[in-house]
């Protein structure tokens, strides 16, 4: 083929693919940078451009810091929980264990339902009297508490209820990755009287690391992408105890109608997402080579 | 079972405890579920009482059915989710092949561009995208939903390195019988990247399914509301929740997915290991 | 002209003519959000008034369009109109109206009023009217509105003690009943509350009614104006408070309205305040004799009036006005809302709609749907102003900081004055 050729051919099978993300992604990401720098439109007034005013504006909204470090603990707290149960899980169902394929599916089924129908379960499992939870500390003797009603307890809630979502689905990157370890390399190693603790930490592990990485990513990507629990279970309560940023952004947008200051929000959140895109390809160009 | 670590397998003592411990984080897991489960399933009145002797009905489940169209939120969803994968499958196979066996100026730099939606989804950019929806006319339509997803970089990236794995040979071989580019990537790469397509699918499939965020704001009437709207409009009620209806009607958003996935689970979870996801 | 031309041209003609007149003949399309999830019980009831009301006037074709919750309703409202496909006509919360004026979104009723009319538009009860004018126009006209009613549980009542058919009626019986009929058991676990205040999403509705109750309403009649941190406010704040933290009658942190009806009827409180337009859903789920009484008096009785209002929107032809008016006259006349008000139980919006027979006769048999009635010349109007979206919210993470008890009464009160202020400023 020539190199015209390959150009063309190149090009032309690129472009549908290529336009499409340029259309919802990278022009979007731009118009927001732009639309950052004016006001809100109203019916009476048209939108003007006003500079860094809405950054300013930013700083000094509590409810924007509160989201935001609430996201971060979020991922915090979700991030590294999920992982580690995620691998427990995929080194329990791995093993010689008794009813492995029914693990398998507890664990899994979770991943499978929408955010919006696990909200809506959880809700009712966090009521307070009568809910399941309650139920249960009841019964061994706890007094009954508000769990989503309280601002120290309703962030974690939430946070227990994501890791009940995702700890399934990077459960089975983890099970992929352990399957296809070579049977050589448990052999050699209990040869030269390695223990079974030194064996996960010296050899598994490391070469888990590609799928753990793959799944940080995700969890990271997730942990600002998905706000629908905090829309169904919480609103964002009490008094922004349970905000995301994206909540924020979203309620900002559709439910204040202040959509240059949901702009100058959604920089932010941008600006976080690709620090970690940043910090990934570095990380795992790196670490880790694909063919 | 894994041959890998058979030589390290717990034994005696130490498997019970692992056993143990592994049931018990299985029954926390689908402890929610079941209790869902047994919420829709019996009258309002036992809702929070567990009665072993309490009657079963399906009144719940019939309720809710007729509380909101679900028929038409399933017909809008099934459309929505097949469209998204067509398209997808289209346009991610055209993109990998062009990346994965084609030199052209600027492939590099493209590359980094589509990487950048790995990262930031369109769900994040809903200002910017419900604007551009409004001025292409086209809100509040199943289209609209699925279009800022059909180039999906995920794909893009799964299926070039896959693409990559196949042997140069094959290629010139069918090179040599005449083939033009397509017909190669339609005759030899496809086929062989079936398993890829397989897990992409699957993972296209639930994640669209299961989205909410985005079709909310860009949904409007029943005519184009997924099920997941539907279900977040049925329950959000300013009159007093009835969770058996709510749970029935939760169980029924959910429903077929979770039935698919549980007759199918072991092509699921095999489909995700063969495409050699790490 | 020869005769082929001219029996073609005269059948061009009858057929414009024809054509025309068919045009001239086109039902009028009237679209409006109705604010329910579809499906509901609620929806037959609005689509058997769009069949009836098509049958009576066959030139209008109604169209209802359910669109979720209030919150939902309006944000569709404003993306219809935003997008250029706006509804006819909607039902939309009557604190809305600052938002949709802003929006450019809808015209004053005044605009299509003719002189005949002026009786119908004065003939709503004052209380409804207050959320519903401004600037000396009639913007929204009322459809289903609400107040705060106390519901009590008359077994619970008698087993304290207490004369099962005498609701408290002053804060301080309130409080005493409470802590009469609030039950621990053997681990000092609360078994029974003695009352419950909703605070879950929009708490600042239950609140107002305190506020009233001492004396303040929260904001000016122009919609400018707020008064969250005057002294009385900040006192009706700390009776709530003091509810659950002093006094632990009422259960601690947010309490979710969506399931506190729920919890009376699983027996876990004694009292609780919720809207009137959920007497319909009380009295088909207690299983036990209920009460139904007007908040009870701070320093005066009160309670913020609730619900919605019908609103005609601005990019309409004035045919689609008219066709839109006709059905709000329709649909608030006596008759109709004395029925709408028995089906749903909300109150029905006109003095006129309590003095039809069968209203009469529902109010005989079953006393407590005129409670909300009698308390509206103690209501007032809702918490609305320019933003209102934010400006309740900055009162809202108030409230709800104060009752989860991470800030005090005063401090909660005054952040939320200050960040409405900062939010009125353009609009003074």
């Amino acid at each position: 083929m020539t190199r015209t050729t390959q150009w063309v051919y190149g090009w032309l099978m690129l472009l549908p693919a290529l336009s499409l993300l340029a259309l919802f992604t990278h022009y979007p990401a731009v118009a927001n940078l732009w639309h950052s720098f004016f006001s809100t439109p109203k019916a009476s007034r048209p939108a003007v451009f006003v500079g860094l005013d809405n950054y300013r504006v930013l700083i000094d909204d509590p409810i924007f810091w509160r989201s935001l470090t609430n996201n971060l603990w979020y991922a915090l707290g979700t991030i590294p929980a999920s992982i580690v149960i995620a691998l427990a899980m995929a080194l329990w169902v791995n093993g010689r264990l008794a009813g492995r394929g029914l693990l398998r599916l507890a664990y899994f089924t979770p991943t499978v339902l929408p955010m919006i129908a696990v909200a809506n379960i959880w809700l009712f499992f966090f009521t307070p009297e009568y809910g399941l939870l309650e139920q249960v500390a009841r019964g061994f003797g706890f007094a009954t508490h508000n769990w989503l009603g309280s601002q120290s307890t309703a962030l974690g809630a939430l946070m227990i209820v994501t890791v009940w979502k995702e700890a399934g689905f990077f459960m089975i990157f983890y099970l992929a990755a352990l399957q296809s370890m070579s049977p050589y390399l448990a052999e050699a190693a209990a040869i030269e009287g390695a223990s079974r603790w030194h064996f996960f930490r010296r050899v598994t592990l490391p070469l888990l690391m590609p799928t753990t990485l793959f799944v940080l990513v995700n969890a990271v990507i997730n942990a600002f992408r998905l706000v629908d629990h905090v829309v169904v279970m919480t609103r964002g309560g009490p008094d922004n105890a349970t905000s995301l940023l994206l909540f924020y952004i979203f309620e900002t947008g559709f439910r204040f109608w202040d959509s240059s200051y949901a702009a100058t929000l959604t920089m932010v959140l941008l600006a976080i997402l690709a620090t970690t895109a940043l910090l990934q390809f570095f990380v795992l160009d790196r670490r880790v080579h694909y063919q | 079972m894994s041959a890998a670590t058979a030589v390290y397998e717990r034994r005696g003592s130490a498997l019970a405890l692992e056993t143990f411990a592994a049931w018990v984080l299985g029954i926390l897991w689908v402890l929610p579920l079941l209790f869902a489960f047994w919420t829709a399933f019996h009258p309002a009145e036992f809702s929070t009482r567990f009665a072993l002797g309490a009657p079963l009905t399906l009144e719940n489940f019939e309720k809710a059915w007729h509380a909101a169209p679900f028929a038409r939120y399933f017909f809008n969803t099934v459309i929505l989710v097949t469209m998204i994968l067509a398209a997808q499958l289209v346009l991610v196979t055209l993109a990998a092949y062009a990346f994965a066996r084609f030199e052209f100026p600027g492939r590099d730099i493209a590359f980094a561009l589509v990487l950048v939606q790995l990262m930031v989804m369109p769900d994040v950019l809903l200002v910017e995208n419900y604007r551009t929806m409004t001025t292409l006319g086209i809100k509040d339509t199943i289209l609209a939903i699925g279009l800022p997803y059909f180039a999906s970089a995920f794909g893009i990236f799964l299926l070039r390195q896959t693409f990559k794995t196949v042997p140069k040979e094959l290629d010139e071989a069918a090179r040599v019988e005449g083939c033009s580019p397509l017909a190669t990537l339609w005759k030899v790469y496809v086929p062989l990247a079936r398993p890829t397509y397989l897990a992409f699918a699957l993972v296209s499939v639930s994640y669209h399914w299961n989205n909410f965020l985005w079709p909310l704001i860009i949904t409007n009437s029943v005519e184009s509301r997924p099920v997941t709207v539907g279900l977040q409009v049925f329950s959000a009620t300013d009159q007093g929740i009835d969770w058996s209806i709510i749970n029935a009607a939760t169980l029924l958003s959910a429903g077929p997915l979770l039935i698919a996935f549980l007759l199918f689970q072991r092509q699921f979870v095999q489909s995700f290991m063969r495409a050699g996801i790490k | 002209m020869s005769y082929a031309r001219l029996s073609r041209w005269f059948t061009g003609c009858a057929a414009a003519l024809a054509s025309a007149f068919a045009f001239a003949q086109a039902p009028v399309e009237v679209s409006f959000y109705y604010p329910v999830a579809v499906g509901g019980p609620i929806t037959k009831t609005i689509d058997g008034y769009a069949a009836e009301f098509e049958k009576e006037n066959p030139g209008i074709k109604l169209r209802p369009i359910y669109s979720g919750s209030y919150q939902e309703s309006i944000a569709k409202a404003l993306t219809a109109v935003k997008s250029g496909d706006p509804p006819v006509l909607s039902i939309l919360l009557s604190t809305d109206m600052y938002t949709l004026i802003d929006e450019d979104a809808i015209v004053p009723f005044d605009d299509v009023l003719k002189p005949a009319d002026q009786a119908w538009a004065k003939s709503f009860y004052p209380a409804f009217m207050e959320n519903s004018q401004t600037g000396g126009k009639t913007w929204g006209v009322p459809f289903q509105r609400s107040t705060i009613v106390l519901y009590w549980n008359k077994e619970m009542f008698k087993a304290a003690g207490l004369d099962p058919n005498r609701p408290p009626q002053t804060w301080a019986e309130q409080l005493d009943y409470a802590q009469k009929l609030t039950k621990r058991d053997a681990a000092g676990n609360v078994s029974q509350w003695g009352i419950q205040i909703p605070s879950s999403g929009f708490p600042y509705w239950l609140f107002q009614a305190l506020a009233i109750q001492n004396g303040v309403n929260l904001m000016n009649a122009a919609g400018t104006q707020t008064y969250y941190d005057r002294p009385e406010v900040i006192a009706a704040l700390g009776y709530w408070v003091d509810l659950a933290k002093k006094h632990k009658v009422h259960p601690e942190g947010i309490v979710e309205w969506g399931t506190t009806p729920r919890d009376f009827f699983e027996r876990k409180m004694a009292m609780m305040w919720t809207t009137t337009g959920n007497l319909t859903n009380v009295k088909n789920n207690a299983k036990f004799d209920f009460g139904v009484a007007m908040l009870p008096a701070g320093k005066q009785r009160g309670s913020p009036t609730g619900g919605g209002n019908f609103y005609l929107f601005k990019k309409t032809t004035p045919a689609q006005r008219e066709a839109a008016l006709k059905f709000v006259k329709w649909a608030t006349q006596p008759e109709r809302a004395a029925q709408w008000g028995i089906d749903t139980g909300y109150v029905a919006v006109t003095p006129a709609a309590f003095e039809t027979p069968v209203m009469k006769k529902y109010v005989q048999e079953f006393p407590p749907a005129a409670v909300a009635r009698d308390q509206l010349p103690y209501a007032k109007a809702e918490l609305s102003t320019h933003d209102n979206q934010r400006v309740t919210k900055a009162l809202n993470d108030g409230l709800q900081a104060a009752l989860t008890g991470t800030k005090t009464p005063e401090q909660a009160m005054k952040d939320a004055q200050r960040e409405a202020e900062r939010l009125l400023r353009t609009y003074k």
